[in-house]
């Protein structure tokens, strides 16, 4: 094929099955060994990919609602690339959580049709962006803890988990690269990026201390071996997040214990998610099957 | 001809300049009789190719004579830019896309975090120069990096290393 056929190729309406939504192309997983680990609760391992899984499909649809927003075409690009990595990532999580939980659903039905008190994802992602400042704080904060938890992943006694992780890392350090340069950036800029970069350095705080939080199915499955305990991966974050705000000139408010009731891994949500869902989910429901 | 060397052939939809075999994603090819399962690994997890690509490989597998045709998909172990072939490379030079260097990698502890652009000498594909900078890490896709060449002045892309 030459190059000059493939965007003819790609657009062939004889043969839409290929393109995402409502499409052939169901099954991400197809081929992978999908047993699950002597031992472990399938329930648990069904909730624990869904965790995992709503996090990256909120925290990429957010992404997405940048996209034609973005303040150049390099930033359009990498936020569109950063939202298409985590989707994917979501995919596949999600397509095992059906998978392991065995009740006749699939991605689709569990990414479209669940109610905001179904998903699992940390309430981090679901905030609107007030600014860009905002958008690379979030990322800096979302991608730091998402690579130290991939990453402790790849040794997972879940061999598609342990596979997911692998493959994970490879992109989320360069998410989070991008995030950083960007604090540094603005928070080392001007006296306007660094004031803009410092307010939403400190806006973004109070919602880390949910991510460190172990949920009891966390702690469950991280005695099994399959999942990472949160909590371990806060000396790492930690780390790092002192090295972006020392190389961007910011020095944030200590961070102050948040609230520790239920959170979105029980499925209290802030509003901002029923927001997402009507956006995410309003094609899909008001046409039940449709493809085009 | 095998359903091995029938595989290899077909292109890439996205670096239609590689075959499958040269960008190293496909990872086994076994044939019994009239069946052949194609075994594949995606690129990156959001690769919005894969159905494509098994639509081509079963296209031109049926085309060869082959009926019954299953694509399998493998996670791991993950793919990486180690895995294109030096043909491969040398095709994506000639078409000005500068190929991937050595993939970093990590004995132990945490991932390392980069403030700064990469100190890498990376040249320009179309006029050789030895140093160009980086204008993005992301591109039209996300295994590529745009670079731009301070003697031709050309933008390229870099296939970046994972």
């Amino acid at each position: 094929m030459s190059f000059d056929a493939a965007y003819e190729a790609l657009t062939d309406h004889d043969d839409d099955a290929r393109w995402a939504y409502g499409t052939g192309f169901a099954d991400p997983l197809a081929g992978v060994d999908t047993a699950v680990p002597a031992g472990v609760d399938r329930g648990d391992l069904a909730a624990y990919c869904l965790m995992l899984g709503d996090d990256a499909l909120i925290m990429s649809h957010r992404l997405q609602q940048w996209v034609t927003r973005a303040p150049e075409l390099e930033d359009e690009l990498a936020i569109a690339n950063i939202a298409l990595d985590l989707l994917g990532q979501a995919r596949l999580l999600l397509t095992r959580a059906a998978e392991v939980e065995d009740a006749g659903l699939d991605e689709d039905a569990l990414a479209y049709l669940r109610d905001a008190a179904d998903f699992r994802n940390v309430r981090l992602v679901e905030r609107e962006d007030a600014d860009f400042a905002h958008l690379v704080a979030r990322l800096l904060v979302f991608a730091t803890w998402r690579l130290a938890l991939l990453d402790a992943l790849t040794a997972s006694a879940d061999p598609v988990l342990a596979a997911i992780g692998a493959k994970g890392v490879k992109e989320v350090t360069y998410h989070r690269d991008y995030a950083a340069q960007w604090v540094v950036r603005l928070g080392d800029g001007t006296e306007l990026s660094h004031e803009r970069m410092r307010a939403a350095a400190d806006a973004v705080l109070p919602l880390t201390d949910e991510l460190f939080r172990t949920h009891r199915t966390e702690s469950r499955l991280a005695r099994a071996g399959v999942a990472v305990d949160p909590a371990t991966l806060r000396a790492e974050f930690d780390g790092v997040w002192a090295q972006v705000m020392q190389a961007a000139n910011l020095h944030p408010a200590a961070r102050t214990q948040g609230d520790d009731g239920p959170g979105g891994r029980d499925g209290v949500h802030t509003a901002a998610l029923a927001d997402i869902l009507a956006e995410l989910q309003g094609l899909a429901r008001s046409v039940p099957g449709g493809a085009w | 001809m095998t359903a091995a060397a029938v595989a290899a052939r077909v292109a890439d939809p996205e670096l239609p300049m590689l075959t499958l075999a040269d960008l190293g994603i496909l990872r086994a090819v076994d044939e019994a009789g009239d069946r052949v399962v194609v075994t594949i690994t995606p690129t990156y997890s959001g690769c919005p190719a894969m159905r494509t690509i098994e639509d081509d490989l079963t296209g031109a597998l049926r085309e060869a004579g082959y009926a019954r045709v299953e694509v399998r998909t493998v996670l791991s172990p993950a793919w990486t830019t180690d895995w294109i072939t030096p043909a491969g490379r040398d095709k994506l030079a000639a078409a000005g896309i500068s190929p991937p260097g050595p993939a970093p990698r990590r004995a132990s502890g945490p991932v390392p975090l980069t403030l700064g652009p990469s100190r890498r000498s990376i040249a320009c594909p179309q006029c050789g120069h030895a140093e160009t900078e980086e204008i993005a890490a992301f591109s039209a896709t996300a295994c590529r990096a745009l670079r731009r060449c301070p003697a031709c002045r050309e933008p390229f892309e870099h296939v970046k290393e994972i």
